[in-house]
């Protein structure tokens, strides 16, 4: 497969992932906020904290208002991780492949974009904005099913894969932290019940709340922690995401498990590895929102090797010496 | 729908005879027609609209800033060709493939039809299309070009002609593909009942084509464009698709011990045929224009060599130079000894004295145009013109006479089209596509491009133009 194409299936994915998951930080701030007892000022700074972008956003906006929180993360052009710039992004590097993938998975990017640029162009407020969050995912998932559905399993598949679950670890790991930035009212709520009814809100926009009753039956902060990093079979938790991640790289490359050929695999198995063998303790015992901030830059690092080992243009070397003179 | 007040007026319409009366083999598509509700035809172009949109069937123009794509225009009332018809093209289509593909390897050869004193020998030489570093290359078989669109119009008198030729990278086939999709989609029961020859065969004659290129058993066969920006991206992509090969750009290749390799996840592999869809003189920047990003460095040394094969081959753009154009009746019949099946439009030559003179006296009548442009780039029609236009006009003839030709203005037929709620003759010409592999293969359809602004005779995309589908019918 050209390095180049591989580059935009795996691009192609990671920003469809991205999109998706943008809907879901908003969903959970929504869902928090919503929850917060009356008289309790909403609190949108700190979801823009979580996205990493918090020094772009104050560049362009005096506050962080509902609004304009908003504004940044689903519709702002120049942000260019909102979920638009997601979908244009998206959108180019699929047209650059569009021989490698089947025809469906093309005209389902493109009706995605176009459902949200005319979403965004007719302008999001309160009263569409949860039809518009629960569209984003739902065409994220169609297009997923699609992919799973008429794209042979092959390179092409596990490097579209890798990009979505690379892109989904970082992203679950932030919407743990949105937690951790939102303030209760008071210290003291800490375990109450209204913490309760927040790490419930945060499981749901992780899709995760069904599929966590049926392991721990009942909402316990370090039990959420425990389902969303380390549980192995929910496929949003980090720890799937990796275990999958890294059956892909050695199917991209065909080298075995427990073994690496390139910085990628070296570097992807020692994170997984690191999952494997934790429990909860491990993960909060210098606090979660550290452990996860620790995450994310060895998750970066992976990423860099993806592209490093991959996608960069490399020197091709001649094999035999140059003898031939005109 | 009510079809009685549709007026074929003065001009040849392909669908009528005259006033109510449809040619043989359009009278079941009009009686469909005029039996569908009013507004019907309406929903079903709506409709098929859709489709297009959601199926991102673009084209690009180059200077427009709306992310550089628009939908392709599809009128959804097909052009009609009878089967007798179109015996009389394809065959006029091989002859002129034939004799334009012996001038090419003449040309860069012994010159023979210029010793013979058949083409001026100062019209070639001073032509941007010949290239100086393809003399005495010998491609595949001793073809140059194996893919042409070959521009066709009717006019008033009901006879074909042969507006231009385009030898070098013909762009438009994946419109009349997409075309065909969509209106199976909106005329099912139209197609049950004609039985209209299928178009879906031409990427596998594609393929054919180039893989008869190569010697090798299993050829490494992929398709070079300039990238998601050119205007014709979008049929780069579908052609790559339908033929499962793979779609390169220049930054993709290398050239490795003179052979020509692609960059892979695993590595570089080696590529046999190219078909590129990158002009020729940005090709390879060593042997062309050395700003060329697109190009490969060394390619063109490869493929002197015979390392890899391109199609088409670098230089064809020599035959279709609009005043190579004016000779190609004489080349026919130079190659052939034949007289040529499809006429030329009557052309005027500006490098020629007496025709530069004609010319530049009757510029109200005529259309002019660059010899080296496309896309309807660089063209004047006199009749519609500002004085001002037709001044600038002569300016630039009489600085540059090589760079122009003029022809009459035809009146090109029409084909009834949609406009709001009813139908109203529009321009048209067709472009069929010409393949040459081991043998010639004609496509039974081709681009049949319509001018959408009422009176208007320009039918390019990039100048207001649309598509229509062409049935030819079997």
């Amino acid at each position: 497969m050209l390095s180049r194409v591989a580059s935009s299936i795996y691009w192609l994915n990671r920003y469809i992932e991205r999109a998706e998951n943008y809907a879901r930080f908003v969903e959970v701030n929504l869902n928090l906020t919503l929850d917060l007892p009356r008289g309790t000022a909403e609190q949108w700074e700190p979801l823009v904290a979580t996205t990493g972008d918090h020094e772009s956003f104050l560049h362009r906006y005096e506050k962080a208002t509902k609004e304009t929180v908003i504004q940044f993360l689903l519709a702002d052009a120049a942000n260019a991780n909102s979920i638009l710039s997601c979908l244009v992004a998206a959108r180019e590097n699929a047209r650059s492949v569009r021989e490698v993938i089947s025809a469906d998975m093309w005209e389902q990017v493109n009706r995605f974009y176009l459902m949200v640029r005319d979403a965004v162009s007719k302008g999001l407020s309160s009263h569409n904005l949860h039809p518009f969050l629960l569209d984003v995912k739902a065409n994220s998932h169609l297009f997923l099913g699609i992919t799973d559905a008429t794209m042979s399993h092959s390179e092409g598949w596990h490097f579209a894969r890798l990009g979505r679950l690379l892109e989904r670890a970082d992203k679950t790991s932030r919407i743990l932290d949105v937690k951790y930035f939102m303030l209760l009212p008071t210290v003291t709520e800490v375990g109450t019940p209204f913490d309760i009814i927040q790490w419930s809100a945060l499981l749901k926009s992780a899709s995760a709340l069904e599929m966590y009753y049926r392991r721990f039956g009942r909402i316990s902060p370090d039990d959420v922690a425990a389902f969303l990093v380390l549980d192995s079979t929910f496929p949003r938790a980090i720890r799937y995401c990796l275990i999958k991640s890294e059956d892909s790289l050695h199917a991209i490359s065909g080298s075995e498990h427990g073994a690496y050929q390139n910085q990628a695999e070296k570097r992807l198995g020692r994170l997984r590895a690191r999952l494997d063998f934790a429990d909860v303790e491990d993960c909060i015992a210098d606090g979660l929102h550290e452990f996860v901030d620790h995450f994310q830059v060895q998750l970066n690092d992976v990423g860099d090797s993806v592209v490093e080992t991959f996608f960069a243009p490399r020197p091709i070397h001649s094999t035999i010496p140059v003898m031939e003179t005109q | 729908m009510k079809l009685s007040a549709y007026d074929p007026g003065e001009f040849y319409d392909e669908l009528y005879e005259g006033q109510g009366q449809p040619r043989p083999g359009s009278t079941v598509l009009l009686r469909k027609l005029a039996s569908l509700p009013e507004g019907e035809l309406k929903k079903r172009q709506e409709a098929a609209e859709r489709v297009i949109l959601n199926m991102g069937m673009t084209f690009g123009v180059s200077g427009s800033d709306h992310g550089h794509e628009q939908i392709f225009p599809l009128d959804i009332v097909p052009r009609i060709v009878v089967s007798s018809e179109w015996e009389h093209i394809e065959s006029g289509l091989r002859q002129r493939m034939r004799a334009l593909n012996f001038f090419i390897d003449d040309v860069y050869h012994d010159q023979k039809i210029i010793k013979d004193g058949v083409v001026p020998s100062e019209l070639l030489h001073s032509g941007k299309g010949f290239l100086p570093p393809c003399i005495g290359l010998n491609p595949p078989r001793g073809i140059w070009c194996h893919i042409a669109g070959i521009d066709l119009v009717r006019i008033g008198d009901g006879r074909y002609y042969v507006l231009e030729d385009n030898a070098r990278c013909p762009s438009g086939v994946a419109y009349v593909l997409e075309a065909r999709q969509v209106m199976k989609r909106t005329f099912p029961e139209l197609f049950e009942t004609y039985r209209v020859r299928p178009v879906d065969g031409y990427p596998s004659h594609l393929l054919e084509t180039l893989r008869s290129l190569s010697d090798l058993p299993d050829p490494t066969i992929v398709i070079l464009t300039p990238g998601i920006f050119n205007s014709a991206y979008y049929e780069h992509s579908l052609l790559a698709q339908k033929m499962g090969i793979e779609l390169v750009e220049a930054s993709d290749l290398v050239v490795v011990d003179g052979f020509v390799h692609m960059r892979t996840t695993k590595g570089s592999q080696r590529v046999d045929v190219i078909y590129r869809r990158i002009n020729d003189d940005y090709l390879d920047p060593l042997a062309f224009r050395p700003d060329s990003v697109l190009g490969v460095p060394g390619l063109m040394e490869s493929y002197k060599r015979g390392r890899v094969a391109l199609a088409n081959a670098p230089g064809t753009g020599v035959s279709d130079d609009k005043a190579i154009y004016a000779y190609v009746p004489k080349i026919i019949n130079y190659y052939l000894a034949e007289e040529p099946i499809l006429p030329n439009v009557p052309t005027y030559v500006c490098s020629d004295r007496r025709d530069r003179t004609y010319v530049l006296e009757h510029l109200e009548q005529l259309v002019v145009k660059a010899t080296n442009e496309a896309g309807g780039y660089g063209m004047m029609i006199g009749p519609h013109a500002s004085k001002q236009e037709r001044e600038d006009c002569a300016r630039r003839i009489e600085a540059d006479p090589r760079n122009y030709i003029a022809q009459p203005t035809l009146a090109l037929s029409r084909v009834p089209t949609l406009v709001e709620d009813h139908l109203e003759g529009r321009h048209v010409d067709l472009r069929p596509y010409v393949l040459y592999g081991r043998d010639i293969y004609v496509l039974p359809g081709g681009m049949t491009r319509v001018a959408l602004r009422k009176g208007s005779l320009v039918v390019n995309s990039s100048q207001g133009g649309g598509n229509k589908d062409t049935w030819v019918l079997s």
